[in-house]
């Protein structure tokens, strides 16, 4: 469920992206100081980190020979050593 | 849609998610790394303008995620709005293009 909300979450949040990158870096960026615009961004690349969680817990269960239960483990230890790394890298 | 086809969706999108989960860990990385800080418009097109490498990733990046997003939809339109045949396929398909051409047009606008 995480997986699926997360990738139409992130589906709709590109041409948004695309739009922003090809049009507004020649204008100003000003807008993006709102706080509701920051907490977007957050929301983006904590969805974008969630699915990538998810897709290689799948890519796992499905290519790899292991037991169901150590590829869980293995893509939530993965999901969450890319999280925190990220959560400290933009508390710097 | 014949099995043959559908066979085919699936391997396109867990070679995609291949692809993106390289694609993506590097894009979480350099987004961190480059706005710390803080960053704006100039700094980002300075840092950008005219590496050949950045676009030759970016561009895989956009090819991918063209694959990978329309075949993520379909089983949510299928799933969850009924939505299948003809007409969905068309429309994603419609999307693929339109995510093509806005994403290349960003790659462009950011390091041709």
């Amino acid at each position: 469920m995480v997986h699926r909300v997360s990738g139409i979450a992130l589906a709709a949040f590109l041409p948004l992206h695309f739009w922003t990158l090809a049009s507004a870096l020649h204008g100003s960026l000003a807008w993006t100081e709102q706080p509701l615009v920051k907490l977007g961004e957050w929301l983006v690349v904590v969805a974008l980190a969630a699915h990538l969680g998810g897709g290689l817990r799948v890519l796992a269960l499905e290519f790899l020979p292991w037991r169901d239960w150590q590829k869980s483990l293995a893509a939530a230890a993965a999901a969450l050593a890319l999280g925190v790394g990220l959560a400290l890298a933009l508390a710097l | 849609m014949s099995y043959r086809t559908q066979a085919a969706l699936w391997l396109a999108q867990r070679a995609s998610a291949a692809v993106l989960a390289a694609c993506v860990a590097v894009h979480l990385f350099t987004i961190v790394y480059a706005v710390r800080g803080g960053l704006s418009a100039s700094e980002i097109l300075e840092r950008t303008r005219g590496s050949v490498a950045w676009f030759a990733f970016y561009s895989v990046f956009v090819l991918a995620v063209t694959v990978h997003v329309p075949i993520g939809l379909r089983a949510v339109c299928i799933e969850w709005l009924r939505w299948r045949g003809r007409s969905c396929d068309f429309a994603l398909l419609l999307f693929a293009a339109f995510l093509a051409w806005a994403g290349m047009r960003a790659v462009v606008a950011v390091f041709a």
